[in-house]
């Protein structure tokens, strides 16, 4: 395995490729091509860190429990939650903040604070020539040229070789509290999210376990921010919500975060057996989802618009889906599968044709991560 | 300004193309007559202007897709136009090019409050996608200064901002999904109501690239619910230093403003003379935005003033209701037409990080005195977006250049202190020949490539963004 240290190396060691290459961050997002491993693992370090504005510049191999540690010593924090797929996957490794940028990893916050793409305000990268390539930079407001900060956020390695990161970073709140509700049927706890997400509460996760820990349905709604804020909004949200059923407010620190770490990293499908697809819907539609695939287990996040689906391995749900706008990936399944179901959904043949097209002008030799978006 | 030479053999066919055109649209959505195509020649920067070739104003994606496969085939470049307030120039025509105005595709084809979005017809305004969902409590959140004739399309070319995207983000983090016109007559849908790519993210480039990618007819808007209530507060500061110090302390301290707002005093003054808004005499004033319930926007302000107070405000204005309210932001949203007032300005944008603002406004200061022209400077203080306006006589010779060259000198130090050239007006004709000094070349191929991409012949809106000679040899 190559793992270079500097930039530099990196792009020696694209430019010097004799063929395919399988990009690795920390080897946790279970996305791996064929080909000699290319670890970006040891480009890791801060290059800049402002907290007076929300600013950080990192390189890509940097482990993100390092970065998010960093972070919270400053009363600050990534705005997009994002993932961490260890568990359901059954991966090992040090998740790094390249790879979440690479597969633009968002969790419950993304319905509030945006994906990993809405606060990746910068990138460097190699492409598939070796040449080294910036875009974007440091500062949050920057229409300057074309903006391959979001093309490379979820490229999966497939358009160059993250060096460098940049973020905009949000204050850390104060507290968190969680509105719960129980026993509600997946369409009622869709329109529960809905109508809490439809209000000026500022929510920042909505989501719905139709099997909760205890075994019953469980809906979700947190709010952030200063304490007396907080209090207030659930409270506003208990009202609002009253026609869904009763509802308690969750607001122990520890048990807030460890419910909605559940609830990012799909905890719930981790030690259950089956294939694991990631579907995004509009929100509604999430509930069709369900009721056209049939899963054995499903997780609402988003309001309703991200919907995990645990099923039985080697089945293709894509045709039970047709008629419902959105995607669904293949997160994870065995290698039997893999070999018949693409992991992303196929695309409409012109935007397949601009998905090629730009994958052979930033990597024309192909071998950046390969077979792996198409 | 430098522009391509315009291909005299398709200037020789404007005839057949106009007839062509004619075949394919409504009589009355051709426009070739050169008195009429006058009001097409220039943008918002309207120190430079050329005649088109002619004007299309297609009612649909049809005839959107039928304009330009007719032009494809015939080797015609086109220029999108929203609204035409770019001031970057980015819908300024060339002599051999067709404009395609978006401006009667104006219809409101969704609305769906439970699923959070609006989908509407790009040649819609931007303050009317807000009115669509008003007596909803909704709103689209990108507000951009020309809100009120600004279109949608013209806002996803150039990735549009405005004064409260410290919190709302801008244009490309409020977008869903385009339907998109290519330059060969390809309809493509990009996203959708659903969030986030399920492939390369195509939308996320689209978004920002100034039309050169494609005409987007179609446009799924993010609508967000109003908050409860918003109120300003207004200090003043006897140094710009100070004040910047305030904003970095205010954003240390973990309150999310919906808006930092900065004036500096030839601003202050100019507003005071045009609008009378009842600004303090200072160095530099803030208006400081939060939104909430009240007794969270009493406990916000509560916080914002005790870190203001730290830094011996010589004002500090707290709103107590909806009149004051307005008062305060009175001054700063007359702030353009004030300056306006005093003398023609050039309006820059540069962004730069917000630990940069005192140095680079003393520079700019000090490269006022150099150059022999005035400059104000009010901006949104939160995101580092600078729009310094440079004051010059047009009908002064020499003026307009030397305006150009300080504001040319502006930008390449907001790039040298680690920002851009543009945060929120895009590059357009204007700054596109100041990319070198933030972009390698090889930066600047790599997104060359994806027009490449998207547009082979490179005949959309082709003499914008990049500097003529990078892009000479793609244009043919």
């Amino acid at each position: 395995m190559m793992e270079p240290a500097t930039e530099a190396e990196l792009a020696q060691a694209v430019a010097g490729a004799a063929g395919p290459l399988c990009i690795r961050g920390g080897g946790t997002r279970g996305v791996s091509g064929t080909g000699e491993a290319l670890s970006v693992a040891g480009l890791r370090g801060v290059e800049l860190y402002e907290p007076g504005a929300l600013t950080l510049v990192v390189r890509a191999g940097t482990p993100v429990a390092e970065v998010e540690t960093m972070l919270a010593g400053e009363g600050q924090r990534l705005p997009f939650e994002p993932m961490d797929m260890r568990a359901v996957l059954g991966t090992n490794g040090v998740p790094t903040i390249g790879g979440v940028v690479a597969s633009n990893a968002s969790g419950p916050r993304r319905i509030q604070a945006g994906a990993c793409r809405d606060s990746l305000i910068g990138v460097r990268f190699v492409d598939g020539r070796g040449d080294v390539i910036k875009n974007g930079g440091r500062v949050m407001k920057n229409v300057t040229g074309y903006d391959l900060v979001k093309l490379m956020a979820g490229s999966h390695g497939t358009l160059g070789v993250l060096s460098e990161v940049s973020f905009k970073l949000l204050p850390a709140p104060e507290v968190a509290a969680c509105v719960l509700i129980e026993g509600l049927s997946d369409a009622d706890a869709v329109a529960a999210l809905s109508a809490a997400l439809g209000s000026p509460f500022e929510v920042s996760g909505a989501a719905h376990l139709p099997v909760g820990l205890d075994g019953a349905p469980v809906t979700m709604i947190r709010v952030e921010g200063f304490a007396a804020s907080v209090a207030y909004r659930a409270g506003r949200l208990q009202a609002l919500l009253a026609r869904f059923g009763d509802s308690v407010v969750e607001d122990d620190p520890a048990r807030v975060a460890a419910g909605w770490a559940w609830v990012r990293d799909v905890q719930a499908f981790a030690d259950l057996p089956g294939d694991v697809w990631r579907v995004s819907v509009k929100p509604s539609d999430g509930p069709r989802v369900v009721a056209a695939v049939g899963p054995r287990r499903a997780v609402y996040d988003w309001g309703g618009g991200l919907v995990w689906l645990l099923v039985a391995e080697g089945r293709d749900i894509r045709p039970g889906l047709a008629g419902i706008a959105g995607h669904a990936t293949l997160i994870r399944a065995g290698a039997e599968t893999r070999a018949r179901i693409a992991r992303f959904h196929p695309e409409a043949p012109p935007v397949a044709a601009l998905s090629a097209g730009l994958r052979a002008r930033f990597d024309p030799r192909g071998i950046l991560n390969p077979g792996v978006m198409g | 300004m430098q522009m391509p030479r315009p291909d005299a053999a398709v200037i020789g066919r404007k005839a057949q193309l106009v007839a062509r055109l004619r075949q394919i649209l409504p009589a009355d959505a051709v426009i070739d007559d050169p008195t009429e195509t006058r009001a097409y020649e220039c943008d918002a920067l309207t120190a430079y202007r050329c005649p088109p070739l002619c004007v299309v104003l297609p009612a649909d994606t049809a005839q959107v897709s039928a304009v330009l496969r007719l032009c494809h085939a015939e080797g015609v470049p086109v220029v999108p136009r929203g609204s035409g307030t770019s001031l970057a120039g980015g819908a300024m025509p060339t002599e051999d090019s067709v404009i395609l105005g978006v401006a009667r595709l104006n219809d409101v084809l969704e609305i769906d409050l439970p699923n959070r979005f609006i989908r509407v017809q790009s040649g819609r305004t931007n303050l009317s996608v807000s009115g669509a969902v008003e007596s909803d409590d909704f709103f689209y959140a990108p507000d951009p200064s020309s809100q009120l004739a600004c279109a949608i399309a013209g806002n996803v070319a150039m990735n549009s901002g405005g004064a409260h995207c410290l919190k709302y983000g801008v244009t490309t983090n409020n977008l869903m999904g385009v339907t998109m016109v290519l330059m060969d007559g390809t309809v493509v849908e990009l996203g959708g109501a659903h969030l986030d790519a399920g492939g390369l993210d195509l939308l996320g480039v689209v978004c920002g690239s100034e039309g050169q990618l494609g005409v987007v007819t179609e446009a799924t808007l993010r609508i967000l619910r109003k908050p409860e209530g918003a109120r300003p507060v207004l200090i003043g500061f006897d140094s710009s230093e100070v004040a910047g110090a305030c904003v970095s302390d205010i954003i240390r301290a973990g309150v999310l403003p919906v808006a930092i707002e900065f004036m500096d005093r030839p601003c202050i003054r100019a507003t005071e003379a045009f609008a009378g808004a009842g600004y303090p005499d200072c160095e530099a004033l803030l208006i400081v935005e939060v939104e909430g319930s009240e007794a969270e926007i009493a406990a916000q302000l509560a916080l914002i003033t005790g870190i203001a107070r730290q830094h011996n405000p010589v004002e500090l204005r707290e709103s107590t209701g909806p009149e004051e309210s307005a008062r305060i932001w009175l001054g700063r949203k007359s702030a353009f037409g004030a300056m306006g007032q005093i003398n023609d300005y050039m309006c820059l944008d540069g962004t730069i990080p917000v630990s940069s603002l005192p140095l680079v406004l003393r520079r700019i200061g000090e490269m006022s005195a150099e150059f022999g022209l005035d400059v104000g400077n009010v901006f949104h203080a939160g995101d580092g977006n600078m729009h310094p306006l440079i004051l010059f006589d047009a009908n002064k010779p020499g003026d307009l250049e030397r305006c150009e060259a300080f504001g040319a000198e502006i930008l390449k130090l907001c790039v040298e202190v680690g920002g851009c050239l543009t945060g929120e007006h895009g590059v357009g004709v204007e700054k596109r020949e100041l990319m070198t000094s933030q972009f390698s070349a090889a930066d600047l191929e790599a997104q060359m490539r994806v027009k490449d991409v998207f547009d082979p012949a490179w005949l959309l809106n082709p003499a914008k963004v990049f500097p003529l000679a990078a892009s000479a040899g793609r244009r043919g």
